[in-house]
């Protein structure tokens, strides 16, 4: 009860940041260059002025800016995030549909990337300074250094276009009308290569950051302990130094769940996925501003929810932090 | 010196080093090597590498050289990477020593605004400051610059909290000091090399984002950048897959060498971290 009360109170400290960006990103789109009057103008060919000026009395575009404000905020707290005139329903309906392919996609590649990452970083430490070490480390350095569309169009071109494996792009075969089993296994064979491509980045930080902290705790004193009860090797690294090593690892899915996201823009483009990032790229070439500062709230709001339950289970793994309090 | 023999100790330090002179001749002698303007017509569309002998990278869909695209892309990818950096760690610097500096309610200000960016998938920020203020290559380079200064705020408070209540800045104040002279002309400096180092990390950042943005069209079009080149690859994927590898590889080593050059310089300057 307690870790979920200091759980919550984080959450709390994160509702002025939250205001902040709100407010920001609203006062940055007034600087934008036509407003959703014109975009809906543009779509139907031009208009009169009059009728230009009965639409912005409609949507409200004729107040002050601050009244505006105050409008939309108020809308957000009832969760309505306005309409969009580019798919002409309301924004959340447009985001709802698209959000499972993005929480699928990051959920799995942030797994896989972990636990590979703890794997590779735990192999790495257990042979510091000798040559899987150095395999590992430099191969963690190159998956960093790629940039992750190249590393998916490359993996087209090599499992989709030469040998075949695997389907280039798109969430699910359409027209198949699988149900059941059979589409979930179809979505898994689509969902192989943008998961590879988008874990590959996280995996090469995770890594090295598992690599240093297993290092930085087999050199404390009560694995020495563990050692001199007469542990097995294995036994000191899977009881007390994977799980004191495990919390940086943590922190920085919090920290990186902002990125991951990012990068779930380019990868749903490589692609061709239906999902989230996507949208927010579809939404700027159409310049749907609706839709994309809808995509910027509800990308803060999961942000904001990653980084709770990292909280919750911060503190499941090291008590001492609720006891601290 | 002993800081210079202690870097080139590391052969992957030296390696990111020759990699980077390598990535910097290219920019530095684009000019000379492929006068023309890389981005007009120069030969018969999709030719592949070694193909035609005046095309040794091939050409891409509309006829360009790629080798020439290559050598220009260097220049951009290295300004955009240089510029956006020097912006990012300014504003950093900036906003982390005066939150260190003066803590209570700047601090608290200051930190929740760099939280709010935090908060802001970067990728998503630099999607709406395009969409706001459009695409061509000096905003994008501002934008990229914007989005990525939190980090290196947080680096320079943490050591301005620890330097600011030092003997040197008692003294200082003592000295009757102003404020500005005593954060920018004192503190700073001590407070500057773990910053500058992890300016490589901002740099091979902003040369990912930016290529990433062209990737997707969102980038300057009218600028011979590695990110434009692998998004007009995109369209002959299927059978002229090189168009696309290439300036990938191109962008891949230079990032590899600005990480290489970065990590060996933080080994270099904090030597005891080196046994581990």
């Amino acid at each position: 009860m307690r870790i979920l009360s200091l759980a919550l109170r984080r959450l709390a400290a994160s509702l002025p940041t939250l205001l902040l960006i709100l407010v920001g990103l609203f006062l940055l789109l007034q600087l934008a260059p036509g407003d959703t009057v014109d975009a809906l103008m543009a779509q139907m060919g031009g208009g009169d002025p009059a009728q230009m000026e009965q639409l912005r009395s409609f949507y409200g575009l004729d107040a002050p800016v601050l009244v505006q404000l105050a409008r939309y905020l108020w809308r957000l707290v009832r969760l309505d995030l306005g309409f969009s005139a580019i798919y002409g329903k309301p924004v959340s309906s447009v985001i709802l549909e698209r959000l499972p392919v993005t929480l699928l996609l990051m959920g799995i590649s942030l797994c896989f990337a972990f636990a590979a990452g703890m794997a590779l970083g735990v192999l790495a430490a257990r042979r510091a300074n000798k040559w899987p070490d150095a395999l590992i480390s430099t191969l963690g350095l190159i998956f960093y250094a790629t940039p992750s569309f190249w590393f998916g169009m490359m993996g087209i071109v090599v499992f989709a276009i030469k040998l075949s494996w695997l389907p280039a792009g798109g969430f699910e075969e359409i027209g198949t009308g699988a149900t059941g089993l059979a589409r979930v296994a179809d979505i898994a064979w689509h969902l192989v290569l943008p998961v590879s491509t988008l874990a590959l980045i996280f995996l090469a930080t995770y890594l090295r950051i598992m690599r240093a902290s297993m290092l930085e705790v087999l050199s404390l004193d009560f694995v020495r302990t563990a050692r001199a009860k007469g542990l097995s090797q294995t036994g000191v690294l899977l009881r007390h130094v994977l799980r004191n090593a495990l919390l940086p690892g943590l922190t920085l899915i919090g920290l990186q769940a902002g990125t991951m996201l990012g990068g779930s823009v380019v990868v749903e483009s490589v692609f061709n996925l239906p999902g989230l990032g996507r949208l927010a790229y579809e939404s700027v070439v159409q310049r749907d501003l609706n839709t994309l500062l809808g995509i910027v709230f509800v990308s803060a709001l999961l942000v904001i929810s990653v980084n709770f339950v990292v909280d919750l289970l911060y503190a499941k793994l090291d008590p001492r932090i609720v006891a601290d309090r | 010196m002993s800081l210079l023999r202690r870097y080139l100790r590391s052969p992957a330090a030296v390696g990111g080093l020759v990699l980077l002179l390598l990535v910097v001749g290219m920019a530095f002698s684009a000019g000379w090597v492929f006068p023309r303007d890389p981005l007009s017509l120069a030969g018969r569309p999709l030719q592949w590498p070694g193909a035609s002998p005046r095309f040794w990278l091939g050409t891409d869909n509309t006829g360009r050289d790629i080798a020439a695209q290559v050598f220009h892309g260097a220049r951009v990818s290295l300004l955009i990477g240089i510029v956006a950096t020097a912006i990012s760690i300014g504003i950093g610097i900036v906003v982390g020593a005066l939150a260190g500096f003066y803590g209570g309610w700047v601090d608290t200000v200051l930190m929740r605004v760099a939280e709010a960016f935090q908060t802001l998938p970067n990728f998503i920020l630099l999607l709406v400051l395009v969409a706001v203020f459009g695409s061509d290559i000096q905003t994008v380079t501002v934008a990229i610059g914007i989005v990525s200064w939190p980090p290196s705020a947080r680096l320079t408070r943490a050591e301005f909290l620890s330097l600011r209540s030092r003997e040197f800045v008692q003294a200082c104040r003592v000295l009757g000091m102003r404020d500005a002279r005593i954060i920018f002309r004192e503190i700073l400096p001590n407070a500057l090399p773990p910053v500058i180092v992890y300016a490589s990390v901002i740099m091979a950042t902003a040369i990912l984002l930016e290529s990433a943005l062209a990737f997707l069209n969102l980038s300057d079009p009218n600028v011979a950048s590695w990110g434009n080149l692998i998004g007009a690859g995109k369209n002959v994927l299927r059978v002229q897959w090189y168009v696309s590898a290439i300036p990938g590889v191109a962008i891949l080593l230079t990032v590899l060498a600005v990480s290489l050059v970065g990590q060996g310089l933080n080994d270099a300057l904090n030597p005891r971290l080196r046994s581990r």
